[in-house]
């Protein structure tokens, strides 16, 4: 399992006090005949180092305010800023710009490129940056060494077990040393102790300093995080630090290691 | 993105369906191996032409005896008998741009050595003809002005004739009939093969022009004069002197028509040579219209792919892709494809048109412009239907494409 000994490459964020600033956003889909009032005036303040899940049930609006945080997405009212710069207002390209630099994506299908190496797809943001060669390759090593992947560079997906699939996509979020790790149910797809392994993970890199807002519907990997935010009808309905918080590498310890 | 980084890309995708690439491929491979094929088969007709109406001559001018009406029928053309000797010789003394000039008279005859005979042309001429003609004599020499003076039985005979009389035997010094008269052959002339009007120039016998007139035809007339002006562009001021001298010689009152006919090659020969380079632009536009089809088949490869790749796509934009990434990311793929397509089409091409021209006895003409605009028009077509599939995947949104499945 990773021991993630390469702490510089999360690197350490500049003196703004708040990462991600949201004030009273809206979101309206307009479905033709009717209108979905999704997000319902939310506003949240998410602090460098915090590691929150955003919890609630599908139609709650999680997803469409991830697609916000991720900058996939715009408001139709309100204000988002990113490390003090408002973001509601910025073109596409300079939205992609953000989506490379500031922000890493996990996803519940790992996402990964099919035939394409594990090295490969750790460097494509690297690519979008437009790092040279030798420093792409150089960063994308690092990154997978980080999340214990550093002998299966030459893997492809297909060649990977789940938990491996999403490690390297992690890595790949980690590349171009974001402010902030967004994981739309980062282990959805994966068995309960490949779950945890990546929540350790998770927790090892926010204890580094990493930002990590992770969204999830179940209470139990939520529980790892240090705050958790519930939505419920497009609107925030808790808001809590986390109580007796587990260790992912405690819980790992105690649980029976699956044979098959 | 930096350039090898997207032209790997590219390679890569490609790869990946490899028969759907070349199928795709094939469409742009004919295309340009037709375009190439067709202008080259067509500039090696236009060369073929070319030759042949040089083939006849340089600078030349061909003056023939005119049309008779005679009770409200038109008899053709070489019918009037007042085209004369003297008339060549007062084009000569006259007209400064005309360097050279030989009469022309001929009829058919049975010509025959020992037990081989043959029906061909007999034409009478002096022996400045054959310069006019720029047709050199392959064997022996042709027969002297002396020899026209004293209407002597010499004659010059053409390949075809010599094949048919002779075979092997060495004709020079021997004696052949014309119809009852005996002839000596002094020479024989190299071959030149078809007219461009299609007959066998070779198939004839050459005589001098007064032994024709005296012995053979009795008639005192001409039937041709063949002019070799100074230069190409004199021939046009020649043919008008010629005109207006002759008129005047033959008393033809204004607003009458002429009892001859001048004829320009240069005419001719432009003629002919716009006639075939209108072939050539026909089949390569015809063969042009198969490298658009092909162009078509890109665009719809292209539009498939971009609809397998949505997830790709969606992928690509999420962790910082920017719309013209992705838009430069599908173009190279089409242009890499029909420019691959181009490069085997120019071979495809070079090969067939070798072999069609080869077939048909043709120079083979690979013109250096046909392969750089093929190379041009063929990443033209992979830009052009590349595009609309390229901004339709850029222009797709993020979420919907992680969504797809």
């Amino acid at each position: 399992m990773a021991t993630l000994a390469h702490s510089d490459i999360v690197t350490a964020q500049p003196d703004v006090q708040n990462v991600i600033s949201v004030a009273d956003v809206h979101k309206y889909y307009d479905l033709g005949e009717t209108k979905v009032h999704a997000l319902r005036g939310v506003s949240l303040d998410i602090r460098h180092g915090e590691f929150v899940a955003i919890m609630g049930s599908s139609g709650s609006g999680k997803s469409t305010f991830m697609n916000l945080l991720g900058c996939l997405d715009k408001p139709t009212s309100g204000r988002y800023s990113l490390n003090g710069t408002d973001v509601s207002e910025l073109d596409k390209s300079a939205l992609a710009a953000i989506r490379n630099r500031e922000l890493g994506f996990v996803f519940q299908g790992f996402n990964l490129l099919a035939r394409t190496t594990a090295l490969e797809n750790v460097e494509l943001p690297t690519l979008y940056a437009r790092l040279d060669k030798n420093q792409r390759t150089a960063r994308a090593e690092k990154a997978l060494n980080m999340v214990g992947l550093g002998d299966r560079m030459d893997h492809f997906p297909s060649q990977l077990s789940g938990g491996q699939q999403q490690r390297v996509a992690i890595a790949r979020g980690l590349v171009n040393q974001p402010s902030i790790l967004l994981a739309d149910e980062p282990t959805g797809n994966l068995d309960s102790r490949t779950s945890v392994e990546i929540l350790q993970i998770f927790q090892d890199l926010n204890d580094q300093g990493l930002t990590i807002v992770l969204v999830t519907h179940e209470p139990d990997i939520a529980q790892f995080a240090k705050r958790v935010v519930v939505f419920r009808d497009g609107k925030i309905r808790r808001d809590d630090a986390a109580r007796n918080r587990p260790r992912a590498a405690d819980v790992l310890l105690k649980m029976p290691t699956v044979e098959d | 993105m930096e350039f090898a980084a997207i032209l790997k890309i590219a390679f890569r995708a490609l790869a990946r369906n490899k028969m759907r690439s070349v199928l795709t491929m094939l469409g742009i491979i004919i295309g340009v191996g037709a375009v190439i094929a067709m202008v080259g088969v067509g500039q090696g007709a236009q060369q073929k032409v070319q030759d042949q109406i040089a083939s006849m001559g340089t600078n030349l001018l061909f003056i023939s005896s005119g049309t008779v009406t005679r009770g409200g029928l038109h008899m053709g053309w070489g019918q009037t008998k007042t085209l004369i000797y003297d008339d060549m010789k007062a084009i000569q003394r006259e007209i400064p741009t005309v360097a050279k000039a030989a009469p022309g008279s001929g009829t058919s005859a049975q010509v025959v050595f020992e037990n081989q005979n043959w029906y061909t042309r007999v034409n009478g001429t002096e022996p400045q003809y054959f310069d006019i003609r720029d047709w050199p004599i392959a064997a022996g020499s042709s027969f002297s002005q002396d020899d026209v003076t004293q209407s002597a039985n010499v004659a010059v005979i053409g390949e075809t004739v010599r094949q048919n009389l002779y075979g092997a035997t060495d004709p020079i010094g021997t004696t052949i009939r014309i119809g009852t008269l005996p002839f000596q052959v002094v020479g024989v002339l190299a071959a030149k093969g078809q007219s461009g009007m299609g007959q066998d120039q070779d198939d004839t016998v050459v005589v001098p022009i007064t032994t024709l007139q005296k012995k053979i035809t009795g008639q005192n007339w001409l039937q041709f004069i063949m002019i070799s002006a100074t230069s190409q562009p004199a021939t046009y001021a020649a043919q008008q002197q010629i005109t207006l001298l002759l008129r005047d010689r033959h008393r033809i009152r204004p607003g009458t028509d002429d009892d001859f006919f001048v004829r320009n090659l240069a005419d001719v020969a432009e003629l002919a040579d716009q006639s075939s380079r209108v072939m050539t632009l026909l089949l390569a536009s015809i063969a042009g219209v198969s490298l658009i089809v092909g162009g078509i088949g890109i665009m719809n490869i292209m539009l498939v792919s971009v609809t397998e790749r949505t997830r790709e796509i969606g992928i690509r934009m999420a962790i910082g892709a920017t719309e013209q990434d992705v838009q430069r990311q599908f173009l190279s793929e089409s242009v890499v494809l029909s420019l691959i397509g181009g490069a085997i089409g120019i071979v495809f091409g070079v090969g067939s048109s070798f072999v069609i021209t080869k077939t048909l006895g043709w120079n083979v003409l690979i013109s250096p412009m046909a392969i750089v605009a093929a190379v041009v028009f063929s990443m033209a077509v992979g830009i052009f239907f590349g595009f609309y599939p390229a901004r339709k995947a850029a222009h797709l949104d993020p979420i919907e494409a992680l969504r797809f499945e």
